[in-house]
């Protein structure tokens, strides 16, 4: 298609953006981009909790930039100081600074957090999509499996899973996700169910086009934004699970800085010096809440009801 | 180009369609009529191959149809639905519903093709890029025929293609309708409750009630009067009594 | 019972800034029967939902009057809507699909509208409703209360919905687009239930539908809509005299049995109508 390219210049420019009647294939895409765009900063919290998130990830990535100290550098003359000039937010119990842990422990759990995402939504989806689409002994072989793992108690299988492997990050994630993915395919399965019988399936169904085009073209997208909605709303839960298997000593392990791990180890001087574990425990609450408030954000964009 | 003999349709123990036969010469227009469930819409499904569950014999252009249609079948057989606000994919432009035909059978050249279907449907081009919901009615209405007719399909299964449009939008709908069959020598099946249209786009069929087609017969007879089923009588009356009003 | 509609306005916010979907509509009605014909988008609906006060929150009703039986509908309490609603006047919609409870049986839906306003026991509530079902012309009306929504065809649910909205005694029945859901030869049993029993208790019936034909073949008075305003208004007796181009086209435009064209007459619309 000629002339589809030129479109790049025109960025900035909001009457191009929001015409009515777009020129070309990419100026309507970015005109619906826009238009999302415009939708979504105008909710604050939304906004709030992108930034927050944005700026979480950030920290994570410039994590050697900004710590003050080497977060495995230990310090026994200096435990469980409180947060001074030296160390910002005071040091742990082997006199570790707080700070630059937790920093490195963004790293960590945000890093498990979006492999476990990253698994466990196009695998729900496909699960759950195909299960809906073709129906009969594929749905029904699909759903029971779902139904068994989503039986059983999560913490207790991913307990099992990581204790028959090594104990770490890796297994971590696998186990966390293996117990996330159930409801993920329930949700898509129902979506698909009432898209497969519309009459915008059969008219695609009569243009030949093969099933397998069908459920990745047309109907994986309408799934798509629950999924999105679900998954955000899902990130604090992912990350809380995270902590409580490095909690019990089975996700990350020492000295690995991840948030969960942290408040593990610092339990026992919850009562002395409280703010030991208070301050990873605030960083997983802000991580949880800007998650919160995205997903909820999404939501209100991405379901076309609303508009 | 069509011959349908003895179809039947199950829904599970249920015959929705009990033993239905007629046929459609090249380039012609039947028509079928009846109630809500006398089986009309689900003759035409079977027909498109949106129906598994069926059996007797049908025949498009010769070639005997069996429970799977292969891509070739739908390059020559295509369907327009009732509900032009459901048949439309509510996430993809119209451009994007227009392009997917080309994509799956591999027809180049789309742009220009999209633009000439748009046209060929009198829609102007600035409808390309919007989702269906920014549409009318009856502009839905065109862009799903449109579609219908981007592989330059032989056979055209019209399923109610106006009963949820505003008569002056069906008047136009239906026009467009018989322009295009005029020009591109379409072969159409159209399905209706509406005695009215049938038989002004239709110059042939057939009463359904019950499953089964109880008459058939051309629409100057029925103009006429000249039935011979009580069904399409009360059909036609109820018909021409408004009309008369 | 006398509804007085005058210079009606119904408006809702856009983006581009407020949008009139209905301007000045001016109408009367007593206990008749008066059509209210147009196309989608002429404000048809919203104009009879107005005099219940049931449209959409982010809806602007203005109007020089409105009022039922004397009461401005504009200035009236929630509480007083409440007395109006479902009591003195009633509304049939489309669908009974959607509109009657799936989980109650059809006869204890209508003994509850019955029992709403009278202090009476169950077991006379649906003696009444038994009652009311025959007046709809349901031959085992003790089956059918009995029965749940989803086992009723669309002709029975319809009739379960009229004695539903009869049950009151209201002096209005608005009923909007109530048989276009529904077959030919049920739509014409219905509508001439209807007209039956509107005459026979001296109602008032409001009748909006697309069907310009059907309506003026069972109405007194027909008012014929076009995008938010009252084009012409006829006795039901003179379609065939309409003035208005915008009437003359919807009847033109319609396939017919009797006189076959090759080619159906499309209408073009004037801006000048909408002055």
């Amino acid at each position: 298609m000629s002339g589809v390219r030129t479109a790049w210049p025109n960025l900035l420019d909001r009457d191009w953006l929001l015409t009515d009647s777009p020129g070309s294939r990419s100026q309507a895409l970015w005109g619906q981009r826009y238009r999302l765009w415009r939708d979504f900063s105008a909710n604050r919290l939304a906004m709030a909790g992108l930034i927050i998130v944005l700026a979480l990830v950030a920290m994570a990535i410039a994590a050697p930039l900004l710590a003050t100290h080497n977060p495995a550098q230990q310090e026994l003359t200096n435990r469980l100081a409180t947060p001074s000039a030296a160390h910002w937010l005071g040091t742990d119990e082997l006199g570790r600074d707080v700070y630059s842990r937790l920093l490195f422990g963004a790293r960590v759990t945000l890093g498990m957090v979006l492999a476990v995402v990253a698994l466990v939504a196009p695998f729900g989806l496909a699960i759950g999509c195909i299960a809906g689409y073709y129906g009969g002994l594929v749905d029904k072989i699909l759903m029971r499996t779902t139904d068994v793992v989503l039986a059983f108690p999560r913490l207790i299988l991913a307990l099992a899973f990581v204790a028959a492997i090594k104990p770490g990050i890796t297994s971590g994630i696998i186990a966390i996700a293996i117990t996330t993915w159930p409801p993920y395919a329930r949700l898509a399965r129902a979506e698909t169910l009432t898209i497969r019988n519309t009459d915008y399936i059969a008219a695609v169904r009569l243009t030949g086009a093969s099933s397998a085009r069908i459920v990745l073209r047309h109907i994986t997208p309408l799934c798509l934004g629950s999924l999105i909605v679900r998954v955000t709303l899902d990130m604090s839960s992912i990350i809380l699970f995270a902590a409580s298997l490095g909690f019990l000593g089975l996700g990350a392990q020492p000295p690995s800085p991840e948030w969960g791990t942290m408040i593990a180890t610092a339990r026992r001087f919850f009562l002395e010096q409280w703010w030991v574990p208070l301050m990873p425990g605030l960083a997983i609450f802000v991580a949880s809440l800007a998650f919160n408030l995205l997903g909820d954000g999404l939501r209100d964009v991405l379901d076309p009801k609303q508009r | 180009m069509i011959s349908v003999q003895d179809l039947v349709v199950r829904f599970g123990p249920v015959e929705a369609v009990r033993g239905v036969t007629f046929a459609v010469g090249e380039g012609q227009s039947f028509g079928i009529v009846g109630e809500s469930g006398s089986g009309k819409s689900t003759v035409l499904r079977a027909l498109a191959g949106l129906n598994d569950d069926w059996s007797g014999r049908m025949t498009i252009g010769g070639v005997a149809l069996g429970p799977k249609r292969g891509r070739a079948f739908f390059r020559r057989v295509q369907m327009v639905f009732q509900d032009p606000y459901g048949s439309l994919h509510p996430r993809q432009t119209i451009d994007r519903a227009l392009s997917e035909p080309l994509i799956v059978h591999g027809i180049g050249d789309a742009d220009r093709r999209i633009r000439q279907a748009l046209a060929e449907v009198a829609l102007p081009s600035s409808v390309r890029f919007r989702f269906p919901h920014q549409l009318s009615g009856g502009q839905r209405q065109r862009v799903a025929i449109a579609r219908a007719l981007m592989c330059e399909p032989e056979v055209l299964l019209l399923d109610e293609p106006t009963s949820a449009l505003d008569v002056s939008v069906q008047a136009e709908v239906l026009n467009l309708l018989a322009d295009l069959q005029d020009r591109r020598k379409l072969t159409y099946v159209m399905v209706s409750h509406n005695l009215a249209v049938i038989a002004h786009l239709c110059p042939q069929l057939g009463v359904m009630q019950g499953g089964e087609m109880v008459e058939m017969l051309s629409a100057s007879d029925l103009r006429a009067g000249r039935v011979s089923h009580p069904h399409t009588a009360d059909l036609r009356r109820l018909s021409t009594e408004l009309e008369e009003a | 019972m006398k509804v007085e509609i005058d210079n009606l306005t119904i408006s809702f916010p856009s983006p581009q800034g407020m949008r009139a979907a209905v301007r000045g509509v001016s109408l009367t009605l007593g206990a008749e029967k008066l059509g209210i014909v147009g196309e989608s988008g002429s404000g048809k609906s919203l104009t009879a939902r107005a005099l219940l006060r049931l449209l959409p929150g982010s809806a602007v009703v203005r109007a020089d009057k409105l009022n039922f039986d004397g009461i401005d509908i504009l200035k009236a309490s929630e509480r007083d809507m409440r007395a109006i609603r479902g009591r003195r006047a009633g509304l049939i919609l489309q669908d009974p699909k959607y509109a009657l409870n799936p989980i109650m049986t059809a006869g204890a839906q209508i003994a509850e509208a019955w029992q709403n306003q009278r202090k009476a026991s169950r077991k006379e509530a649906m003696q009444a409703a038994i009652d009311l079902l025959a007046q709809v012309q349901i031959r085992d009306p003790k089956r059918v209360a009995e029965s749940y929504p989803h086992e009723l065809s669309g002709g029975m649910g319809q009739r379960v919905m009229i004695a539903m909205m009869l049950a009151p005694d209201p002096e209005l029945l608005i009923a909007d687009e109530p048989t276009s859901a529904l077959d030919a030869s049920v739509q014409a049993e219905i509508l001439r239930l209807m007209e039956d029993l509107v005459s026979r208790r001296g109602m008032g019936l409001m009748l909006i539908s697309h069907d310009l034909p059907l309506v003026s073949h069972f109405c007194d008075r027909v008012v014929v809509m076009y995008a938010g305003q009252v084009m012409e208004e006829l006795q039901a007796g003179e379609l065939v005299r309409a003035k208005h181009p915008y009437t003359r086209g919807l009847l033109e435009c319609l396939p017919s049995l009797s006189h076959p064209q090759t080619r159906l007459p499309v209408m073009s619309r004037d801006p000048a109508w909408l002055a």
